[in-house]
């Protein structure tokens, strides 16, 4: 369990970091935290030639609360300053929560939110909360900067649109909601989760509102419901409407098989899942 | 327990003054600070590292093996095959029993992988990352042929043979016990029929298994993570042609064994032959993919069981069929029959049962070897008769409480013969279970579960019974018809010119604090203080001849050796005293660091005074005595019993399967408590791994024979989130077959645990009709059992 061999550059800047990422080609990578690069190094599942480590970059450690209501979240800022973040961050307030879903505390003092996203595992919580709040992910590459959406950037499991000679920078949240919640199952605390459910809506003139589902560990990338969505858009806020939302959101699903969740599993974990990520929606009621 | 079991005779201590206290253990400030000296830290200049390549299919022949590229990497500095070893004969575990089939596990693949994990060839370099560069290389060509990977497949027949000596792939059949039970069964009130299966387990010690050589031109060091340093030695001095005064063996501190390192490994020996053959220092540490992989698995049996009962419960006859699942090689020394033999014959646990039939079945599969694990094949035959005992009862509607005191070993009936001619000696069975009941609340429990149902909880409640025989001695391992068999232990008691007193055993500590429960043992019997004691093991060059630590052997017959070299000892403590105090010998007493005469304290004599003219001025001796204070026993014990009831509560969510435990009980009796702290540590460790077998733990392979739990993220050891508080209650009836009164201890948790929580588990779905007789249990299974059962599209309320 020793990688193979690879050659260490310290980007000091962004600039710095893209320019490195072209010198050194296709087999760089770029690491931040480590938590699940230096892992899959060790396992010598991935050998990357090169690592440009960004964690001294200065100015993506922000999460910057736009007058918009969006928010900006810097590629660099660990799970734990999320989890431990000292202010409620309205319409945002899903993101302790799924914090402190991911791993344990150790990796979420050194793993990152970008580093994460640009990870890209199918169960990720950030994953799931980039689809359930619309990201748009900032991207600095040798042309200059452009942005994707999640649909856009998430292209299967460890798979994204990010260019070898790219640096994801920022992840900008969108639609804030009223209310949000996250729910996932593992087998022990800590793990993937095999399924994860998110959800989030707004509460307008006594009836939900954008209301949004997503889930993980149910396709190649986390995934909208929108006939769950469908079910709560415009409806009360009760346990009928949400056990009828969560239905339809196991019903068009075809998840995949494996080692740790049969298909017929994960859709009863989707149900179940969804069901109480809405009833914990009426938690302050 | 009194001095009757010291062949010297005589009472001369003031009773027992550290044993049965909870001290702090003398080796942990060392292993807490950072300053514990494991193998992997042994650094000898110029040590090469060694990286096993290993078979990447689970069966076929070995078409050829291309080093030239692996050669070439920077750093490789040979790359060694089973060509290069042909010297070696191989590791051949023998057993002298009818229905065994001897195989050989040669020190490297030679013509043919029987696992995907097996080592192939070794590749030394300067460090180990390159050593792994190497390692990745080599090219091996392998004809695959279609793999035997379970019980059944084997049971269908037509699988090809992993060995050619059993062309049926079965390695051991043996009928223990031939008993004609038609008549019985046809007349018994009800008979039972039941079939209950369990996981394939690694035991993933923190230290997985490591080994370093040093060859000086004569003589060999090998320093490796292992329970057993001297059937280490015997095993490398007959694999490399040397007498055994030529190898030292070292048991650093090693961190866990499990059982897994009872064992001799391959890797290993090979270490030690390399730094011969090359002339240069070897080192090679286990990584936690080849412990999960590679090394020693165990567990994975299928029971098919009939008993009858009677209309009252009480059973009238047993029979088993246990199959186990073996792997690829029959590991040195204990053979692959150390499961099956053990199931077979133990099967009845702490019931009566008057007719009792068995045969254990070692099949071998390709995939990685077993060794003996925690509680080997006792928390299987635990499962398989609590699962019966629960169906007996609700067929019968009968209490499931009620049914275990009417078949439970009684009081008066101790020492008691089974049918399985095991004697049992004292033990509290209906005393820990009624403990047990009252602890768990059982009086009440039907009504907490109905409100439960009611809201629509799962709620289950689960208790076994079980026993745990421990120190093993030569009769029953000469019984299985072992080669090599162990038995007895020695135990060197010294006490140096300054009164320092030194214990060397040949057991070996692994995780165990014997440096603290051995000191305990010693000071008791010399009146010095623990912190007096130093305890030396696990070194071939400085302790006597013995069997290292496993089966919950040590503290029988280890600790029994040092309590008995320490009672002569203390004999001639007395007599040295006796003199200088112009007293009679049995007139004094050991106390305080000093000898006094019974009465007078004021005519005393420090025992460090003793000792310096024991040494420094034998002068002062009495005539009769010789020089030296340093005195030794051994003690070969028929075995003893401890017994445990546990229960549990658990609460099972409906809607995703996962059971948590809500409280965990354990009332337990091992005689004699040396250390109550080590003693709950032993139970805290044992019960989590029992757990871990219930609900978390599973080798899991595939039709190729590919194990697909290859790395902790998916085989599920648990964590400190997953396993819940413990409730542990002791009771106390002395072995009357240790000198201390102690009986093992080691294993009862992982005995216990399996079997109690898939009691409270079956408890909570009993209503809905779902068996559960396979562990691990998974929470899937549960979710869409209770899904099938219910039928309801809501799964409940959230809990």
């Amino acid at each position: 369990m020793k990688p193979a061999a690879f050659t260490y550059h310290r980007a000091e800047s962004v600039e710095h970091a893209v320019s490195l990422l072209g010198e050194l080609g296709e087999d760089a990578k770029v690491i931040a935290g480590g938590q699940s690069l230096v892992a899959l190094m060790n396992m010598r599942l991935a050998r990357p030639s090169a690592l440009v480590d960004v964690s001294g970059v200065r100015g993506l450690h922000h999460m910057v609360l736009e007058p918009s209501g969006e928010l900006r979240i810097g590629a660099l800022v660990t799970h734990a300053a999320i989890e431990d973040y000292p202010l409620v961050i309205p319409g945002f307030e899903i993101l302790p929560k799924a914090a402190a879903l991911v791993g344990h505390w150790p990796i979420r003092t050194r793993g990152t939110f970008g580093g994460s996203i640009a990870h890209a595992d199918p169960t990720s919580e950030w994953c799931l909360v980039a689809v359930l709040h619309g990201a748009r992910m900032v991207i600095e590459g040798p042309g200059g900067s452009r942005t994707l959406g999640s649909e856009d950037f998430f292209g299967g499991p460890f798979m994204t649109d990010l260019g070898h000679d790219e640096l994801l920078t920022e992840v900008v949240l969108t639609e804030p909601r009223e209310r949000s919640a996250i729910r996932e199952f593992a087998r022990r605390a800590g793990d993937f989760a095999i399924v994860s459910a998110a959800v989030a809506y707004d509460i307008v003139n006594g009836r939900m509102s954008g209301a949004r589902v997503a889930l993980g560990g149910v396709a190649s990338v986390a995934v909208r419901a929108p006939a769950a969505e469908a079910e709560l858009e415009g409806a009360e806020a009760t346990p009928e409407v949400f056990a009828r939302a969560s239905r339809a959101a196991a019903e068009d699903l075809q998840p995949p098989s494996d080692l740790h969740g049969s298909a017929d599993y994960r859709r009863r974990l989707v149900r179940v899942l969804t069901e109480r990520a809405l009833a914990d929606t009426l938690a302050g009621d | 327990m009194d001095d009757t079991a010291t062949p010297a005779g005589g009472t001369r201590w003031t009773g027992n003054k550290w044993v049965g206290r909870p001290m702090s253990r003398l080796e942990d400030a060392a292993l807490l600070t950072g300053r514990g000296r494991y193998t992997g830290d042994i650094d000898v200049p110029g040590t090469l590292e060694a990286v096993f390549v290993r078979s990447t299919v689970a069966s076929g022949e070995i078409l050829g093996i291309d080093t030239t590229a692996a050669l070439d990497r920077p750093g490789v500095q040979a790359v060694v095959t089973a060509t290069d070893l042909a010297a070696t004969p191989g590791l051949t575990a023998l057993l002298e029993r009818e229905g065994f089939v001897t195989t050989t596990m040669p020190l490297l693949a030679t013509d043919g992988v029987r696992y995907a994990g097996e080592p192939v060839a070794v590749v030394l370099a300067s460090d180990r990352a390159r050593a792994e560069d190497g390692a990745e290389s080599v090219v091996v060509e392998i004809a695959e042929k279609p793999a035997v990977i379970s019980i059944d497949q084997v049971r269908e027949g037509g699988a090809g043979a992993v060995h050619e000596e059993a062309p049926d792939n079965i390695l051991l059949d043996s009928t223990l016990f031939s008993d004609d039970l038609d008549s019985v069964l046809e007349s018994s009130h009800l008979v039972v029929t039941k079939r209950v299966d369990t996981g394939r387990v690694v035991a993933l010690p923190m230290e997985g298994r490591s080994a370093h050589a040093h060859w000086d031109g004569d003589r060999l060091t090998l320093h490796t993570s292992t329970q057993v340093p001297h059937m280490v030695r015997s095993a490398v001095a007959e694999q490399m042609g040397l007498m055994e005064n030529q190898v030292r063996v070292v048991a650093p501190d090693v961190g866990g064994g499990f059982g897994q390192k009872c064992v001799v490994a391959r890797e290993e020996v090979i270490v030690a032959v390399l730094a011969r053959m090359l002339d240069r220092p070897v080192r090679w540490v286990e990584d936690r993919g080849e412990n999960i992989v590679a090394s020693f698995a165990g567990h994975e049996q299928v029971h098919e069981m009939t008993a009858g009962f009677t209309a009252e419960g009480v059973l009238t006859a047993l029979s088993t069929d246990v199959w186990c699942d073996v792997g690829a090689y029959s590991a040195y020394p204990f053979t692959c029959a150390v499961e099956p033999l053990m199931a077979a014959g133990e099967l009845p646990g702490p019931y009566r049962v008057p007719r009792y039939a068995a045969r254990g079945v070692a099949v071998t599969t390709n995939k990685s070897p077993t060794a003996p694990y925690r509680g080997v094949s006792r928390p299987q035959i635990t499962l398989a008769v609590e699962r019966l005992l629960d169906e007996a009862a609700a067929r019968l509607g009968i209490d499931r409480a009620e049914i275990r005191r009417r078949n439970l070993i009684r009081p008066e009936d101790f020492p008691y013969t089974g049918a399985n001619l095991v004697t049992y000696d004292a033990g509290t069975y209906g005393e820990s279970l009624e403990m047990c009941l009252a602890e768990l609340g059982y009086d009440r429990w039907p009504e907490r579960q109905e409100r439960a149902r009611a809201e629509g909880r799962l709620l289950g409640l689960g208790f076994v019974c079980f026993s745990e025989r421990t120190g093993y001695g030569t009769p029953v391992f000469a019984g299985r018809g072992m080669a090599v068999t162990p038995g007895f232990d020695t135990a060197v008691v010294a006490m140096d010119p300054t009164g320092g007193v030194t214990v060397t055993t040949g057991v070996s500590a692994h995780g165990q604090g014997h440096a603290t429960t051995f000191a305990q043992i010693v000071a008791d019997r010399l009146g010095v203080e623990p912190s007096q004691v130093r305890v030396i093991e696990g070194d071939t060059d400085a302790v006597p001849f013995g069997w290292g630590t496993f089966g919950s052997r040590s503290i029988v017959i280890g600790g029994s050796a040092a309590h008995r070299a320490a009672g002569r000892l203390a004999e001639k403590l007395a007599r040295l005293a006796a003199h200088r105090l112009e007293a009679a010998p049995a007139d004094i007493v050991l106390e305080n660091g000093s000898a006094h005469v019974r009465g007078t304290p004021a005519r005393s004599v420090s025992l460090a005074a003793i000792a310096h003219d024991a040494h420094i001025a034998v002068q002062h001796l009495p005539e009769d005595e010789e020089p030296g204070l340093e005195a030794r026993d051994s003690y070969d014990p028929p075995g003893t019993f401890s017994n445990a009831t546990h229960g549990a509560i658990v609460e099972i969510d409906p809607g995703t399967g996962g059971v948590s435990i809500e409280r965990y009980v354990v009332v337990e009796d091992c005689g004699v408590v040396i250390n109550p702290l080590i003693v709950d540590g032993q139970v805290h460790g044992g019960v989590a791994q029992g757990i871990a077998c219930a609900l978390y733990e599973g080798l899991d392979f595939d039709e190729e024979g590919q194990c697909r739990t290859a790395t902790l993220m998916d085989y599920l050891m648990p964590t400190a989130m997953e396993i819940p508080d413990f409730e542990l209650h002791h009771l106390e009836t002395p072995s009357e077959h240790s000198s201390t009164g102690a009986k093992g201890m080691g294993e009862g948790g992982t005995i216990g645990a399996p079997a109690c929580v898939v009691s409270a588990v079956a408890d909570a779905v009993a209503h809905l009709g779902i068996p559960v007789d396979r562990i691990p249990v998974t929470p899937q299974y549960l979710a869409l059992a209770i899904g099938a059962a219910t039928d309801n599209p809501d799964p409940g309320e959230q809990t």
